[in-house]
């Protein structure tokens, strides 16, 4: 028999108390199904929370699962797919990626003591929602070399010469598209200005995962009332315009992952052990 | 609110969920650096290692293809300097591998006959222009980065490391961590 702990995926208002329907049927991480853990009879600040396997989730194996891409997929696209589902009807503060407790009655103890703070952030992020905007580079990158030096454009030149030639001209483009991609951030954030609420700048994405066409130079997210999300996706879409080299995606919405934690409760850099 | 997500991201690698929403479909990367490096950070009862947290969101932000070329890279940045992690490393890297290619490529044009003695000096002086050029690029580069918000080059990702992680808005799993736990 194994033994289960309980995996904790968001802080929810359940005003309705309806959104347990939301969740019907949805499978959460371990295909488990997420159930609602409150405190006390009135509160309408709930926790998203399904069983998962205990030897899943201990210390150790917790460890090595992250490390393993495959286990990290799924378990971070069931923690998505609870969130999405809460964020369809309601307000959500996601938790962290494998916030796990002993059982529901210790998530239950949490809630309470932290009910107040999370309804005080629900409230505040009450009809937002959060977009990412991110900005790509299409130009060569800076490590893309000529396959053989002497281009036919070089043909009068040396095999030294024709290369330096070459490099040169490369990193003319690559300037100017970066250039050009400085002014689409500039209109990006001027346009952003008009509807979003609070901005949170992301690492840009390198590597396989984030591979696509260009070099990702900006990635932020937004936060955006509802009744802008329309016309912030439309302004912030249209600042490439005219400009080639730089390509603006904009993704949402998304539950406010990246706002879930008030700015002003962050603690200063340093302070803490 | 998520189908007409769900249809504009299609052109994203989808997997196909028993859910339909972006769940299923958002970009592997996107979701992974909101559900690894966003959302609240609660101490739940079982609590990972903060430094494999940190090493493994560092692996991960930098999204690399194999959980093996992960650990490389993360352990040797992690161990070598964990303050400036992937910037030093990487100028430092691909100037060494510009250098090898470089003289590679020498090797390759003197085998060939292809440069006479005179011309090959030349070469080898064009060689140094080049490669000093280069390391002037990387530097103004490393001034761009101190500015706020420039489209960076390719250390952008490590600007983002360590420069503006004051200011981020987010939690960030080392301090965080520590001040939530209840």
């Amino acid at each position: 028999m194994t033994e289960v702990i309980s995996y904790a995926y968001a802080v929810a208002r359940d005003a309705g108390g309806s959104l347990a329907e939301a969740l019907a049927g949805l499978p959460g991480v371990a295909d488990a199904p997420v159930h609602l853990v409150r405190a006390g009879e009135r509160g309408d600040v709930v926790v998203a929370v399904s069983p998962v396997p205990e030897q899943d989730f201990q210390e150790a194996a917790l460890r090595a699962n992250l490390e393993d891409l495959e286990w990290l997929e799924s378990v971070a696209r069931a923690h998505h797919r609870v969130i999405e589902a809460l964020a369809a009807r309601t307000t959500v503060l996601p938790l962290r990626l494998a916030t796990v407790y002993l059982d529901d009655e210790r998530v239950r103890r949490m809630l309470e003591a932290r009910q107040e703070a999370f309804a005080d952030r629900l409230a505040e992020l009450a009809a937002h929602t959060e977009w990412g905007v991110k900005i790509y580079v299409e130009a060569p990158a800076p490590t893309d070399r000529p396959a053989t030096p002497p281009a036919d454009a070089d043909a009068g030149l040396s095999p030294g010469r024709a290369y330096l030639s070459h490099r040169k001209a490369q990193r003319h483009a690559r300037e100017d598209a970066y250039r050009d991609a400085e002014e689409v951030a500039r209109r990006v954030e001027a346009a952003a200005r008009g509807h979003a609420v609070d901005r949170v700048q992301h690492r840009v994405q390198q590597g396989e995962l984030a591979r696509g066409p260009g070099e990702n130079v900006v990635n932020d997210a937004y936060l955006v009332p509802l009744g802008q999300a329309e016309s912030f996706r439309a302004d912030v879409s249209r600042a490439a315009e005219g400009l080639s080299g730089v390509r603006v995606e904009v993704t949402g919405p998304w539950a406010p992952y990246s706002f879930a934690t008030p700015p002003e409760t962050e603690p200063v850099r340093g302070a803490a052990p | 609110m998520n189908e007409p997500v769900a249809r504009r991201m299609g052109d994203y690698p989808s997997r196909a969920g028993p859910y339909g929403g972006q769940g299923s479909s958002a970009n592997l990367a996107d979701i992974l650096e909101r559900v690894l490096d966003k959302g609240i950070v609660i101490a739940g009862d079982i609590q990972i290692n903060l430094l494999d947290i940190e090493l493994l969101t560092i692996k991960l932000r930098l999204l690399v293809a194999s959980v093996d070329k992960a650990k490389e890279m993360g352990i040797d940045w992690w161990e070598h300097d964990p303050s400036l992690s992937s910037r030093a490393s990487d100028g430092y890297r691909s100037l060494a591998d510009e250098n090898k290619r470089l003289r590679a490529e020498i090797q390759s044009l003197r085998e060939g006959d292809e440069l006479p003695a005179a011309e090959e000096e030349d070469e080898e002086e064009y060689e140094y222009e080049d490669e000093e050029e280069g390391e002037d690029e990387a530097e103004a580069e490393t001034e761009a980065e101190e500015k706020p918000r420039p489209a960076a080059r390719r250390a952008t990702a490590t600007r983002r490391t360590s420069g503006s992680r004051d200011k981020r808005a987010e939690p960030r799993p080392r301090t965080k961590k520590r001040r939530d736990t209840s």
